[in-house]
């Protein structure tokens, strides 16, 4: 390793309780602050103590939201984190661990190894246990060349709970630690806002005007309940139940409350009859599914795209939906604003699509965009009023002036009674799909597909494999083609830019290849399918190895 | 005239429940804003009162108006929500809802249209179905005991707990008007013969009895409760059995208002 440190790998990992997570983060956070970029990657099994849970931190001098295969540095705060990480240190990579916890001595083995008395110097410091994370990120900080002032100021910022002591830990660990790198700015950079998808998405929603959060909990999804609950002037509700979520979502929003709700796949599954009542009863619904590995449980902590299909299909009865499927953290804050924007505007249900990569990675934020919030006209209308009256989009007036407002999950007349019909049931089916066409018309001049690269090869992708595909094809002569909303789908706007090209594949993280199903649907066919399905994400590495075959 | 009642079709039976039902929520909205009501009704025959008032109304799915209810006062305090539901609505499809809307003390009323049979979908057995009930789908009678829907209020934190009858309509809108009125979960049932397919008019005529002593202490609410057991056995005790002021979910939940995002950028750099 050379004294100017650029581009990192690094894994801090421990057993489930010991704070490896928020350790990941604090590291991530003192390179944001030299300037870095920084990218983190978040594994954990279904656990609560013990088990094995690891951070992957990513720094560079440029963006780049992957990890890779091979590391530079691993922070152990356990034996079992050497044992399952040693292998991926390279030649020139660093073992640090806390000698106490572990007390084996690798530096036998070859390579370098700095063991860490993290006991001792949580004793001396008198803190608690579980500061032992605080003091492993405080040594490796000094390892690196850090300066102790821009340490401090990260950790006081950071550490809300019991700082005082947490510094004095991280002070004693600073000073009794070893330099041995030379850290520098990182290329002039400002810091940017780190967060995960899942806070992005609640970010976005909140710039569109948000005002109600409920959700009930569910791995990956419950880190934007936790995340909102936080936040002063959102009303955040945790109900019985994800049925009682959905409709009690389609209730405040009725009352006038621009709501988004939020789950994964299971959870997801009980609501579709809300979101159906959200398409008949016309009451903006925002859904944030967030997909994890099934079918049913499946693998709680572990990454899938598996359900895109049951996304664009969700909910009974001829019904439409928006649905966006954001690649990184700045499209999730960019897309959930458009969702619970298009949600309220056209009066019907939008899906924010996710999956569990990007929804707990965390992401620099770059915030290159302007986010609107859709306003709405609230016309005076007085006792002839009528929900649903008027060709497609009907004036949205809320309960407690002189309109009356009816909603209704039956088929009804404009009032907003239940009918029978033959005329009108078919006038109500036609003014939906007008509202439909309304919207994809407005879409046409959105960036619905994103487009990078040329070359006679294409590949398409969705979701958060964005940053491991950009990354693995960086020396390829490729177009990649990202569909950004797919419902309605875009399939005028990707067969434009397949127009040159020869082949086509498509990298997703499933078993049957959901996205090529839906390209073919829409007459794209596709040459070569590259799925992962194992729960983790692809890596640079292995999705070369794959491109290139 | 009041305004109140639409001029759709009723297609409710002729002598059925519902309507006494519905009288005396015209009278009680009649007595309160009736701009400020919002009624929400679930699935089955009481539903289609949603369709015959000209007040703000939520038609919800089956099982599903408690939690829609719980949502619109969420959404906006100053409205007054009142959700019709019925039996197979609350005791069956949407009990765990019913249960945790107590539980959190939501601040609504929810009125149960007990007709004690799914009625719409042509008489099956409901959670308070007598127990030897022959039904469409029960030909030989049905093997489950029903639940005491008033016990499981009284255990579960429901602030007010009502029993009504539709064939004594002043008692009935007294109690459902003191429901109203009550800051926090209302839960009121109203005993609602169905004329087609469980016809309790001359049972209910002969055990129903307005209780002279109401609002007892918890212990004596439930073995009030207790006293009926949703089967043959008992006199039916009617009037408001308990009522306790506690605080309501929504005046301690966040209240909305400006969120600074740029603030929130910030310290998460």
């Amino acid at each position: 390793m050379g004294n100017n440190l650029g581009d990192l790998q690094i894994i801090i990992g421990g057993a489930a309780g010991e704070g490896s997570k928020k350790a990941g983060l604090l590291i991530g956070k003192l390179f944001n602050s030299y300037g870095f970029r920084v990218f983190i990657h978040e594994d954990y099994e279904s656990v609560i103590k013990g088990g094995h849970n690891f951070s992957q931190i990513s720094v560079s001098r440029e963006c780049k939201d992957v990890i890779e295969e091979k590391i530079d540095f691993l922070l152990a705060l356990n034996k079992e984190a050497v044992l399952k990480h040693k292998e991926k240190l390279k030649k020139e990579g660093v073992l640090i661990y806390d000698f106490g916890a572990i007390d084996e001595d690798f530096s036998e083995e070859g390579g370098s190894v700095i063991k860490i008395p993290l006991k001792e110097i949580v004793d001396e410091a008198e803190g608690i246990p579980l500061m032992k994370n605080t003091a492993l990120v405080s040594a490796f900080s000094k390892i690196i060349g850090m300066e102790w002032d821009r340490v401090s100021e990260v950790l006081k910022r950071e550490l809300p709970v019991a700082t005082e002591k947490n510094l004095e830990v991280a002070e004693v660990a600073f000073e009794k630690t070893e330099k041995i790198e030379e850290v520098e700015e990182g290329g002039g950079n400002q810091p940017l806002p780190l967060l995960s998808g899942n806070q992005a998405v609640a970010m976005g929603a909140l710039e569109a005007g948000l005002e109600c959060y409920y959700a009930y909990p569910m791995t990956p999804s419950t880190g934007v309940l936790q995340f909102l609950a936080k936040v002063e002037g959102v009303r955040t509700f945790q109900p019985e139940s994800e049925i009682a979520v959905v409709n009690a979502a389609l209730g405040s929003a009725y009352a006038g409350k621009r709501t988004m709700i939020g789950s994964s796949g299971g959870g997801f599954a009980l609501m579709t009859e809300g979101i159906s009542f959200s398409a008949q009863s016309e009451i903006p619904l925002c859904v944030v599914l967030s997909q994890r590995m099934g079918p049913a449980t499946g693998v709680p902590t572990y990454q899938a795209q598996a359900d895109l299909l049951f996304a664009l299909n969700a909910g009974h009865g001829d019904m439409m939906r928006f649905v966006v499927a954001p690649g990184d953290a700045d499209e999730a804050y960019y897309l959930a604003n458009k969702a619970l924007n298009i949600a309220w505007k056209y009066q019907m249900p939008a899906i924010i699509l996710l999956d569990k990569e990007l929804s707990e990675n965390t992401y620099g934020v770059k915030k290159d965009f302007d986010l609107e919030k859709e306003e709405i006209v609230r016309e005076e209308k007085g006792e002839d009023y009528n929900r649903y009256e008027g060709e497609d989009v009907s004036p949205l007036i809320f309960p407690g002036g002189e309109a009356t407002v009816k909603v209704t999950g039956y088929e009804h007349d404009k009032k907003g009674v239940a009918t029978e019909k033959a005329e009108e049931i078919k006038a109500m089916h036609e003014k939906r799909i007008r509202k439909y066409e309304k919207l994809k018309e407005e879409l046409r001049e959105e960036e619905t597909v994103k487009t990078y690269k040329e070359g006679s090869t294409a590949i398409i992708f969705w979701g958060s494999t964005k940053g491991t595909v950009l990354e693995a094809t960086k020396e390829m002569d490729v177009k990649l083609i990202q569909p950004l909303v797919v419902q309605p789908f875009p399939e005028e706007k990707i067969k434009e830019a397949l127009r040159e090209t020869e082949r086509v594949v498509c990298v997703e993280a499933n078993a049957t290849g959901q996205m090529t199903k839906v390209l073919k649907e829409k007459g794209v066919f596709v040459d070569k399918k590259i799925l992962k399905y194992d729960g983790r994400p692809f890596t640079v590495e292995e999705l070369r190895k794959e491109l290139e075959k | 005239m009041d305004n109140l009642i639409l001029p759709t079709k009723n297609t409710w039976c002729p002598g059925c429940g519902n309507f006494g039902i519905q009288n005396v929520l015209r009278e009680v909205i009649s007595q309160n804003d009736r701009e400020k009501t919002v009624l929400v009704t679930g699935i089955g025959c009481h539903g289609k009162i949603a369709d015959y008032f000209n007040v703000n109304s939520f038609y919800s799915l089956h099982g599903r108006a408690i939690p829609s209810a719980v949502g619109i006062k969420m959404g906006n305090e100053e409205l007054q929500v009142i959700c019709s539901v019925g039996d197979g609505d609350a005791y069956n499809e949407g009990i765990a809802h019913l249960i945790h809307a107590a539980k959190r003390n939501s601040n609504i009323t929810v009125v149960v249209h007990n007709n004690r049979v799914f009625a719409l979908t042509v008489k099956q057995a409901t959670s308070t179905s007598p127990k030897e009930f022959v039904g469409s789908t029960t030909p030989k009678g049905g093997v489950e005991e029903p639940i005491n829907p008033m016990d499981v209020m009284l255990s579960t934190g429901a602030s007010f707990v009502a029993r009504g009858y539709v064939g004594k309509p002043e008692q009935l809108t007294r109690i459902i008007s003191e429901g109203v009125k009550h800051r926090g979960f209302s839960f009121i049932e109203v005993l609602q013969p169905c004329v087609a397919w469980l016809n309790t008019y001359e049972s209910y005529n002969e055990k129903t009895y307005e209780m002279e002593e109401e609002f007892l202490p918890l212990q004596e609410a439930r073995e009030k409760a207790r006293e009926w057991d949703y089967n043959n056995g008992g006199e039916i005790p009617l009037g408001v059995f308990y009522r306790e002021e506690k605080p309501t979910i929504e005046e301690q939940v966040g209240e909305v208002s400006f969120v600074d995002t740029k603030e929130i950028l910030e310290k998460s750099k």
